[in-house]
């Protein structure tokens, strides 16, 4: 079977990008939205076709789903064995990806349609979406490393251009830049661990690094050796997954690398929906699942730093967002959360089989996330379209007034509370699951988060829609049908996307395994998060004070909160008072008062020489006669002396 | 070999037109003085040329052909020499070295 054509789901958006980019201004507002969403719309396709042919038609071979080539071209030839191609990887979790990536770019760039009518740049704007659906989908088919790293950068800089879209807005600029710093440092990490790995192995190409063996071990030999050198007190290819999984923390906004995420909020609501909630913000879980044979065989001490890491930021972000008062910001810790699910999913996984269910459940939960989170965010910026604010203090009561919004809405806050029935529940069931297999603490982690999101997303939800009566300025209204239709198909999705058998097509080495429905954990959990939802109900159902006497009895551990633990404030510390202030500074008068210094010394004192000397060259012929006969014949006598002694 | 007249005595004559040379190139102000103290110091050159030649190898040429060489030379540079004199003379009005100081700093 011929999988070229899957070149065309990534190349199409890129035309669109040329296009439209080039074009901008020349070209009418509406023809650009129509063709950008016409492109990605083939893109899904396209995508539907190649997930039908691989997963029902010819990706299985003996019962385990193989990983094609569908596309290949050597780029940088260095060695024989060391080349950086680009190509094209069909695999279960590359597919999957690309149906969820260009599902949700799809639903995004029709709302977009709407959300974005009348907007200067409206042009640019869909030209940066393009360019991201482009760079993103080139991340999902990645045949290697180095390919990965190349549309990596590229998705960073397709975010920062996106919430940076309303520049005139100091607020939005620094947000962007922050976004933009922020992962770039993280990538350092992510490069130095690809030259790592790389230099070890010689090799950058998935296959040939993931490639196991029939009795489950990695079938590379260089990464045996790699595991056989330690540095301290760790092997090397430790280090280097550790290392790689730093690029993957910061583009996921895992603790400490999250604090990008809430500024990025920033940018219009569709970008937010797409970028940092669908897709890009799980490139790091991606960039794991697509690494996981390494982890689970080569590296168990990477895994479970994936594993805390995710716990503890998954925790860490719903406890924030029970405090924000901000719609987008408290969806950004919410998908924080939730990330942090994930990977602490893939960390509790083992490879193989029925223990790979953690990385089943991931990516699972991936898709499910992908669809209510997307569904969420463009629920809210319907709702921010409305009202013209994003404080949840401006809003209340707007269930009357959006009836398709809210309807939509409440669908994506059960599926993420876990309502059963919802695609949530399905897929942070088998996350609960497989934590509970491998790992008490981290269960209870996650069984505590649980509870914790449906508070936070009932608050939200409640309190949005419910909740005391606000006067609006004008009436609010019901958007239009541009964002309302993909609302409501994304509202399907966040239903049904649960019931898809997902151990049968994404497992952690590729061949299928019956999951089964644990009550046990599924009842108690699902308690756990109605509680959290009835505590939400009782707070912020009707208009009620107890919220603000809980919050002045917790004066201080609220504000901590609220503040976000001052994550922020002591990066600004770091960077500000330590890095600038002690060493740049220092720094800076070292360079002034000795470098420079010596060079402008250096100068002077040329300059004071030849000032004082420049009387010699006085232009009579004579004098310089003199000086040279003085000097000839003070040669001649010292070759004199030398001679006769 | 001359007669009666000794190498060293034509040595001493040709130092002293050397040095009576250098002493008129650097004390003199007129350039055309100058220049014929430079011949001076050719010419004393020249002879010494020759001189050596004659007493030291009587057999050789080298010493005359560099004599005739020197002589050449010299005419060419003095043809040079008094060319520039002349446009030194068109534009400082004046063959003074002192008026001519436009190569300082």
């Amino acid at each position: 079977m011929d999988f070229t054509y899957t070149l065309a789901i990534i190349l199409l958006p890129l035309v669109t990008f040329l296009t439209i980019g080039l074009l901008d201004k020349s070209m009418p507002n509406k023809l650009a939205g129509v063709l950008g969403t016409a492109s990605i719309g083939t893109s899904f396709l396209l995508a539907c076709y190649t997930a039908y042919q691989y997963f029902f038609v010819y990706g299985m071979v003996d019962g385990v789903y193989q990983k094609i080539i569908a596309y290949h071209i050597t780029w940088l030839k260095f060695t024989d064995t060391l080349h950086i191609d680009l190509g094209v990887i069909l695999d279960p979790i590359s597919v999957m990806m690309l149906l969820v990536v260009t599902t949700v770019s799809l639903m995004v760039h029709i709302y977009s349609n709407g959300y974005m009518h009348g907007e200067r740049g409206f042009n640019k704007f869909f030209s940066f979406l393009s360019l991201f659906s482009f760079s993103m989908l080139g991340l999902v088919v990645a045949t290697n490393l180095f390919q990965m790293y190349i549309f990596w950068e590229l998705v960073g800089v397709s975010s920062f251009l996106l919430i940076g879209y309303y520049y005139e807005k100091p607020s939005a600029v620094a947000a962007s830049k922050k976004a933009f710093i922020t992962t770039r440092f993280a990538d350092l990490g992510f490069l130095i661990g690809i030259l790592l790995l790389s230099w070890y192995t010689g090799t950058f190409d998935f296959v040939q690094l993931t490639q196991t063996s029939a009795i489950g071990t990695l079938e590379s030999p260089a990464i045996a050796t790699m595991g056989g050198i330690s540095f301290m007190g760790l092997s090397v290819i430790s280090w280097a997954l550790i290392l790689i999984f730093m690029g993957g923390a910061g583009k996921s906004a895992m603790f400490p690398l999250h604090i990008w995420l809430p500024d990025a909020m920033e940018g219009p609501t569709p970008v937010s929906a797409l970028i940092h909630a669908a897709t890009m913000v799980v490139a790091g879980v991606f960039l794991v699942a697509r690494l996981f044979p390494i982890y689970a065989i080569a590296a168990p001490d990477a895994l479970t730093v994936v594993m805390w890491v995710g716990a503890f930021s998954s925790l860490f972000a719903a406890i924030i967002a029970c405090t924000q008062y901000d719609i987008k910001r408290v969806l950004a810790f919410s998908t924080m959360s939730q990330i942090g699910y994930m990977m602490l999913a893939l960390g509790v996984s083992k490879y193989g089989g029925e223990n790979g269910l953690g990385f089943t459940a991931s990516m699972f939960h991936l898709t499910t996330h992908a669809m209510f989170k997307a569904l969420l965010f463009l629920g809210a910026g319907s709702i921010i379209h409305a009202v013209h604010s994003n404080s949840m203090l401006d809003m209340g009561g707007l269930r009357k007034y959006m009836p398709i919004t809210f309807i939509t809405f409440g669908i994506a806050w059960l599926a993420i509370c876990g309502f059963p029935g919802l695609s949530g529940f399905f897929s942070k069931d088998e996350i609960l699951v497989a934590a509970m297999q491998n790992n008490t603490p981290v269960f209870i982690i996650a069984v505590v988060v649980a509870g914790l999101t449906a508070f936070y997303m009932s608050r939200l939800f409640f309190s949005v829609f419910f909740g005391k009566e606000t006067k609006y300025h004008h009436t609010p209204h019901e958007s239009p049908k541009t964002m309302t239709i993909p609302l409501m198909v994304l509202a399907f999705f966040a239903i049904f996307a649960g019931y898809i058998p997902f151990s049968k097509f994404v497992t952690s080495d590729g061949a299928a395994f019956a999951t089964h429905f644990h009550w046990n954990v599924a009842i108690p959990v699902t308690l756990i998060a109605f509680i959290g939802m009835g505590i939400a109900y009782v707070l912020y159902f009707k208009e009620s004070t107890i919220p603000t006497k809980v919050t002045k009895a917790l004066k201080g551990v609220y504000t901590t909160i609220y503040n976000k633990f001052y994550i922020d404030e002591i990066y600004l510390f770091v960077t500000k008072k330590i890095l600038f202030n002690i060493v740049a500074r220092s720094i800076a008068w070292f360079d002034r008062h000795v470098i420079d210094a010596t060079m402008n010394g250096f100068a002077t004192v040329t300059n004071y020489v030849s000032n004082s000397i420049k009387g010699l060259q006085s232009g009579q012929v004579q004098k310089y006669g003199l000086v040279f006969l003085m000097g000839a014949l003070t040669f001649a006598l010292i070759f004199i002396y030398l001679v006769t002694k | 070999m001359i007669e009666g007249i000794e190498l060293q005595h034509i040595l001493i004559v040709t130092t002293l037109m050397f040095f009576i040379g250098v002493y008129g190139f650097l004390v003199r102000r007129n350039l055309i003085t100058i220049l014929m103290a430079s011949e001076l110091i050719l010419n004393s050159v020249s002879i010494n040329f020759v001189v050596f030649n004659k007493y030291l190898y009587p057999d050789a040429l080298q010493g005359y052909m560099f004599a005739i060489f020197v002589i050449a030379i010299a005419a060419a540079e003095a043809a040079v020499a008094i060319a520039i004199i002349i446009n030194v003379y068109r534009r400082f009005k004046s063959v003074n070295v002192e008026n001519v100081h436009e190569m300082k700093y």
